[in-house]
């Protein structure tokens, strides 16, 4: 079984961490992915930075520039993880935007993740339909799990279909926006938690955008399974050392 | 072969809409909308009204007789630039504000490089009392003073693109994020032929008013409606998306598109897209861009500030791929010296966008009898400080 599917059986709120590989230096990319194991965190979506990410806010978009122009690639970031298995066994997503894949070619990124031990995929702008009539059979191949987004504008009828295309976990957006760029939940987006609780998908959710700490973790976690932190860890960071992570990692899940 | 879009937002393997989930209501709600307001007769009537009382059309088609005797054919100039604030963007601009209204939208947000776009977007929001965004790279802003005062003057407010490489493609990420935070009231209207499906054939359509009259126009002077060669100068390719769409189904028209080959087209400093780009995805459609290997952007150049996008519409993607159209490359002195040429010639002070469609008649030979339709997009005032210390005026 994919270790994501095995790890959403877990009976607790499971706290996802994202970081843009090569940031803040090239080679931090396995330190920094055994120290949010080591810290407990129960899953990790590694950034493929990308120079034009549209769903991402400056905190985001700033740490890809620094990774491109610290000579971060597709073929640099697979030879970093070549041996990630060895020392961490938590589920491993990849978390970039298409051109790059598409350059890499498809099939081959979706081989090479495999062969690394990379149990997912979320790709923002893929989107669902295209990934449903073109690409949905070579990432099922390859044993990938492809993770799709849900807003609080996506219909309900369409929640549904992406429901019925995903077979891991479905990235609930907390709210309209890009990454990093709200603080606290109201009762708005509580509503919409609580709206998507009760649709009874098939597929469990787990919040990202707007979490950043202990409280909007529990938050969002009351109606969802887990939830994506992104920026408010990059900008940790930015401002302390990579051996520091256990204390971000403790401030959320305390 | 059809050269228009299909019913999936395609020209041949080129356009669609990859989108962030985040986009996917806007973006529908569009597709599912366009071509329904676009036939409805109280927009046509209003659309029609607007662009003849307020933009200026019809725009003249000129017989350029200098020129034409210099290059031994028959040049006519499609006037574009005599349009209200001097360039074809206005004709998009007037249809997406009336399609942003009956879309029931209050908020408008565009993006811009030299600042036209923006201008025409400003312009449009003051005459319907609009609310009004736009995004300019911090570089442009810095290097296109007088159109952003005119922005202001219009009462438009003008955010800075800070991210990335702080140009035209950081300002339309910016406007997309924009459209991201807020789904519900803002319409984005986008200037170029470029985006997610519905944008590329929606601003097509609002372009393909030159070549609608290019064909009346002519069949008034020479007694035909189709000329030997169109020719239009292509960024993202609004303008030459207009000066085509009429003719792609007429085989005895040649189709020229001319991109910026900046300071050549292997030097390094190009916008030459149709020989340096690779399919990939940029802004939200499948088509030629320029990028690493990688699939990273590249920043292009050219001295023209609307011709350098790293990518092309896909609907010309498609049009050099099928080989439909003959894509040739102008660099920055090329085109500088085809201005000036105009200039003296015929006394028209061209952009300097258009200045590079001019340029082709130094590369090439017509026949004495060919009848060759030149898209005049835009005019030159944006482009003084350019000329001025391009010829140390």
């Amino acid at each position: 079984m994919n270790r994501i599917n095995q790890k959403l059986k877990e009976d607790k709120k499971l706290l996802s961490i994202y970081f843009t590989a090569g940031y803040p230096s090239l080679n931090d990319t396995v330190t920094i992915i055994q120290n949010l194991e080591k810290s407990g965190v129960d899953m990790i979506e590694i950034g493929l930075p990308f120079s034009d990410p549209l769903a991402d806010g400056p905190t985001i978009q700033a740490s890809s520039t620094q990774a491109l122009k610290n000579g971060m690639t597709t073929e640099v970031l697979f030879k970093q993880l070549k041996d990630i298995r060895k020392s961490v066994s938590i589920p491993l997503i990849i978390m970039g935007y298409f051109n790059p894949v598409l350059q890499y070619g498809v099939e081959a990124f979706c081989k090479k993740c495999q062969e690394i031990g990379i149990d997912g995929l979320i790709i923002p702008d893929l989107p669902v339909d295209v990934y449903h009539d073109e690409y949905k059979t070579i990432f099922e191949h390859y044993g990938l799990i492809n993770v799709f987004l849900i807003t609080p504008q996506t219909s309900d009828e369409r929640i549904r279909f992406i429901d019925s295309v995903s077979n891991g976990f479905i990235y609930m957006v907390s709210s309209a926006s890009v990454t990093g760029s709200q603080s606290g939940f109201g009762d708005e987006n509580t509503a919409y938690f609580k709206r998507i609780a009760d649709m009874h998908l098939k597929n469990p959710q787990i919040v990202g955008f707007g979490i950043s700490d202990h409280e909007t973790f529990t938050q969002a976690t009351a109606y969802a399974k887990g939830a994506i932190i992104g920026s408010a860890f990059i900008k940790h960071l930015t401002s302390k050392k990579i051996d520091t992570i256990n204390e971000f990692v403790n401030f959320v899940v305390k | 072969m059809n050269y228009n879009v299909n019913e999936k937002g395609y020209y041949g393997e080129f356009g669609g809409a990859f989108i962030p989930e985040m986009l996917y209501p806007n973006v529908e709600e569009l597709r599912q909308k366009y071509l329904e307001v676009m036939a409805e007769p109280d927009f046509k009537k209003e659309f029609n009204q607007l662009l003849k009382d307020y933009v200026g059309r019809p725009s003249p088609l000129y017989f350029a007789k200098r020129l034409s005797e210099k290059y031994h054919t028959k040049i006519y100039l499609k006037r574009e630039d005599l349009n209200h604030t001097g360039a074809h963007k206005i004709n998009n601009t007037i249809g997406q504000i009336l399609m942003a209204k009956r879309l029931g939208k209050t908020r408008i947000i565009a993006e811009t490089g030299a600042g036209q776009h923006g201008v025409a977007t400003a312009t449009v929001c003051a005459l319907m009392g609009l609310e009004c965004i736009v995004y300019m790279g911090e570089i442009d802003i810095a290097r296109q003073a007088p159109n952003v005062a005119r922005m202001k003057m219009l009462g438009a407010k003008v955010v800075p693109a800070l991210s990335g490489s702080r140009t035209l493609k950081d300002a339309t990420n910016e406007a997309i994020r924009d459209w991201i935070n807020n789904p519900v009231n803002t319409h984005y209207i986008i200037g170029s032929a470029i985006g997610p499906h519905p944008y590329p054939d929606m601003v097509t359509r609002f372009q393909s008013i030159i070549s609608e009259e290019i064909k009346w126009q002519l069949k008034e002077q020479i007694g035909r409606e189709n000329p030997d060669y169109v020719v239009a100068c292509i960024g993202g390719g609004s303008n030459a998306a207009g000066t085509y769409y009429h003719f792609l189904h007429e085989p005895d028209v040649n189709i020229i598109a001319v991109e910026a080959a900046g300071l050549g087209v292997n030097s390094g400093e190009s916008a030459a897209t149709s020989v340096l780009g690779k399919e990939g995805i940029i802004h939200g459609c499948k088509t030629l861009l320029m990028q690493t290997n990688d699939g990273q952007i590249t920043e292009p150049y050219s001295i023209s500030a609307g011709l350098d996008y790293p990518g092309v519409g896909p609907m010309h993607a498609h049009l050099c791929k099928t080989g439909r159209a003959e894509f040739m490359a102008i660099t920055d002195d090329e085109a500088m010296t085809a201005g000036l040429e105009l200039c003296q010639l015929e006394g028209i002070i061209p952009a300097i966008e258009s200045s590079h469609a001019l340029a082709i008649f130094e590369q090439r030979t017509f026949k004495p009898d060919d009848v060759i339709v030149v898209s005049l997009s835009g005019r030159g005032d944006k482009d003084l400080d350019t000329y001025i210390k391009y010829f140390k005026l």
